[in-house]
């Protein structure tokens, strides 16, 4: 394993102005300006340490429980008469990608000299790998999250107060993700000097994106050993995986976005229906702007007012997407589908009947769109199950009927 | 000349900038307060125009904000609310945002309206020095429209001097690191507000965040050209019966 440090040739990746082509940058009040500057002089610096190298390996292999298995899906093969491999990130530790990136954060964080950590979640499951890694380091911990989502997601409050964790509701706006995101900012600017913002999607300032996806690239750099290994070829046809954000995505295409043989699926969550009104799809809905920092693809008004997005996920409920895919969308290089959430909870029980894993709501989106790629026998897709489903019993429940 | 050079031209102690929010508390206010600022002694006013993520603002602006947007405030409409407004209004004027309107109303668009209507200046807080500079300053200058720039007590030296020597008008002294609306104690950054002074910028110095009556208001003037009031000001015209005597009552608490 490692960070991806050496990796920075491709033209998907960040180029020295915290750009993706067209999208990224750090559009920050003056008041993050330190904050950001000092994250920005010292990630690579840090990540490329042997030490931290090895720490950050050491606990993804012992603590997190990496490699993560590429599994054969055979029965999920012989339905769609293909041959279809789940990238199992829900067997992590805390039963998401998640965690990857925040062990690499906390790590960086301790050598930065940090005291307090604060984070903003949707489902829970990046609070959850937060206050985990905070338990772990013994930091202080808050963790904003949008007072709907908290109340749809009560297991992960749960986890996360159990962990030491303060779990601060978001009250404003649609108190969903992009709200607890600002009261993290706004928190951030609050306590410039002994605070680490862990931000928990390839979302926010240069240079948050390209630091999650480097950590999160560990996804396909095993993916390609695994596939090696499995089938005597690196390179799959298909990655598919679901965006919010978008940071399993980046972790999945990371070393395959040179290799244009690989098609990079995307795949957004529809809510309701694209055009529905209740929707999170941002590259189908979106125009170019500014949310939390960043230059990227945003659900907004004419006037640039922020829409409040509708997924029955809430890791997926977010009204922009991480500057990288706004550029793999507007490159081409990525194709960008959405699943409903009907479509998402149909797929989810699909794969409980046919495998005997329970995905997270956010991954049944992905695995939602193997229908309609129309996948020939040989082709070799690689799902990323971002995570696993307990979180969402609940709602697995309730549509049970 | 720009009315705010003209404003600090003579150079004047303690001038008082009073931010509110465009269409609040109801939609047809923005003109009402504006003039009553003005009839009350305030020496220049700062017009918010409504965002729905304002990250460096707290509870109170934002607030103000959800309820402008309720109230269907918008930059195309605020400047239709702007038209001949000079007719009645001589004080400076600047336009504070968050980028993302102002982009999709189209920056060129945008700053032409400023002029238009008889704009001074603009803050921006979330357009960063580096993309004003490389991308934006001609227009800026085309339309005769000062982009004022913040600096907090974490702001270098280095620092500072860049954002002086691109800052036109005045240079925003943030008075601690923090959102908008915090009671913070003045007194505890007085080693900051010395280090501005002594570094004698080429900007008049106005200090904002945390000035919120007479008191605060005067600590502020001790160290530089005047003060901005925001959220003390907005919290106090929200339930106000009568807008004209509410905003002279405001303005004249702090200049008597
Ligand atoms: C299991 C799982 N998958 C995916 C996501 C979406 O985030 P991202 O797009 O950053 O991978 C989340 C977010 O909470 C999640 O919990």
């Amino acid at each position: 394993m490692d960070i991806a440090i050496n990796t920075s040739q491709s033209r998907y990746h960040v180029n020295e102005k915290g750009y993706y082509g067209n999208f990224g940058g750090a559009y920050i009040p003056e008041m993050l300006y330190p904050n950001v500057e000092e994250l920005r002089e010292n990630y690579l610096k840090i990540m490329s340490e042997p030490a931290f190298q090895e720490e950050f390996e050491q606990l993804l292999k012992d603590y997190v429980g990496r490699p993560s298995p590429l599994y054969f899906a055979s029965r999920l093969s012989e339905k769609y008469n293909t041959k279809i491999y789940l990238k199992r990130e829900d067997l992590n530790h805390t039963g998401a990608h998640k965690v990857n990136n925040t062990i690499g954060q906390i790590l960086l964080a301790k050598r930065l000299g940090k005291k307090r950590i604060i984070a903003e979640t949707g489902a829970g499951q990046h609070g959850v790998a937060t206050a985990t890694v905070c338990a772990l380091m013994g930091l202080e911990c808050i963790v904003y999250m949008g007072s709907i989502d908290i109340q749809r997601q009560a297991p992960n409050v749960a986890r996360m107060k159990m962990l030491g964790a303060t779990v601060v509701p978001a009250t404003s706006g649609s108190q969903t993700l992009k709200d607890a995101t600002n009261e993290a900012i706004r928190d951030w600017i609050n306590n410039p000097v002994d605070t680490h913002y862990i931000i928990g999607s390839v979302v926010g300032p240069h240079p948050y994106p390209d630091m999650v996806a480097r950590f999160q690239s560990v996804i396909s750099e095993e993916i390609k050993k695994q596939l090696l290994e499995k089938t005597g070829k690196a390179l799959p046809d298909y990655v598919i995986a679901c965006v919010g954000g978008g940071s399993n995505a980046a972790g999945a295409f990371f070393h395959f976005t040179d290799d244009e043989s690989v098609q990079l699926v995307a795949v957004e969550a529809a809510g309701k229906g694209v055009h529905s009104g209740f929707s999170a799809a941002t590259s189908q809905l979106g125009k170019p702007g500014v949310i939390h920092a960043s230059k990227t693809l945003l659900m907004q008004t004419e006037d640039g007012q922020i829409v409040e997005p509708h997924s029955i996920s809430a890791g997926l409920d977010y009204p922009g997407v991480g500057p990288l895919h706004a550029h793999l969308y507007e490159s081409g290089r990525g194709k960008f589908l959405n699943a409903t959430d009907d479509e998402a909870l149909a797929a989810a029980y699909e794969l409980s009947l046919l495998e005997g894993i329970i995905p997270a709501l956010e991954s049944a989106h992905a695995l939602a769109k193997l229908k309609d790629l129309q996948l020939k026998p040989d082709d070799v897709t690689v799902v990323c199950l971002s995570g696993r489903g307990d979180k969402d019993l609940e709602t697995y429940i309730k549509h049970l009927k | 000349m720009n009315r705010i050079d003209q404003l600090f031209g003579n150079k004047p102690k303690e001038v008082l900038n009073i931010y509110f929010t465009a269409g609040f508390p109801n939609h047809g206010d923005t003109l009402t307060v504006l003039q009553a600022l003005q009839d009350g002694g305030a020496d220049m006013a700062e017009i918010g125009m409504p965002f729905s993520d304002p990250l460096a603002d707290g509870p109170v602006i934002q607030d103000s904000s959800t309820r402008a947007i309720k109230n269907g405030m918008r930059i195309s409409v605020l400047f239709e609310q702007l038209k001949g407004f000079r007719e009645k209004i001589h004080i400076p004027v600047v336009l504070m945002g968050y980028i993302n309107p102002v982009l999709q109303y189209g920056v060129e668009n945008f700053l032409r309206s400023c002029q238009e209507a008889g704009v001074d200046g603009l803050i921006l807080p979330d357009l960063p020095m580096d993309e004003y500079e490389t991308e934006y300053k001609p227009l800026f200058e085309k339309y005769g429209q000062h982009l004022i720039f913040l600096v907090t007590p974490e702001t270098s030296e280095a620092r500072i001097r860049k954002i002086d020597s691109l800052s036109r008008g005045f240079v925003y002294a943030v008075s601690s690191s923090s959102t908008t609306g915090k009671d913070k104690d003045m007194k505890l950054q007085e080693d900051y507000f010395r280090k501005l002074q002594d570094m004698k910028l080429q900007n008049p110095v106005l200090v904002g965040f945390g000035i919120r009556d007479k008191a605060t208001f005067q600590t502020a003037c001790q160290y530089s050209n005047g003060a901005i009031i925001g959220s003390a000001f907005v919290k106090a015209i929200e339930n106000s019966a009568n807008l004209q005597e509410t905003v002279q009552a405001f303005v004249r608490n702090i200049k008597q």
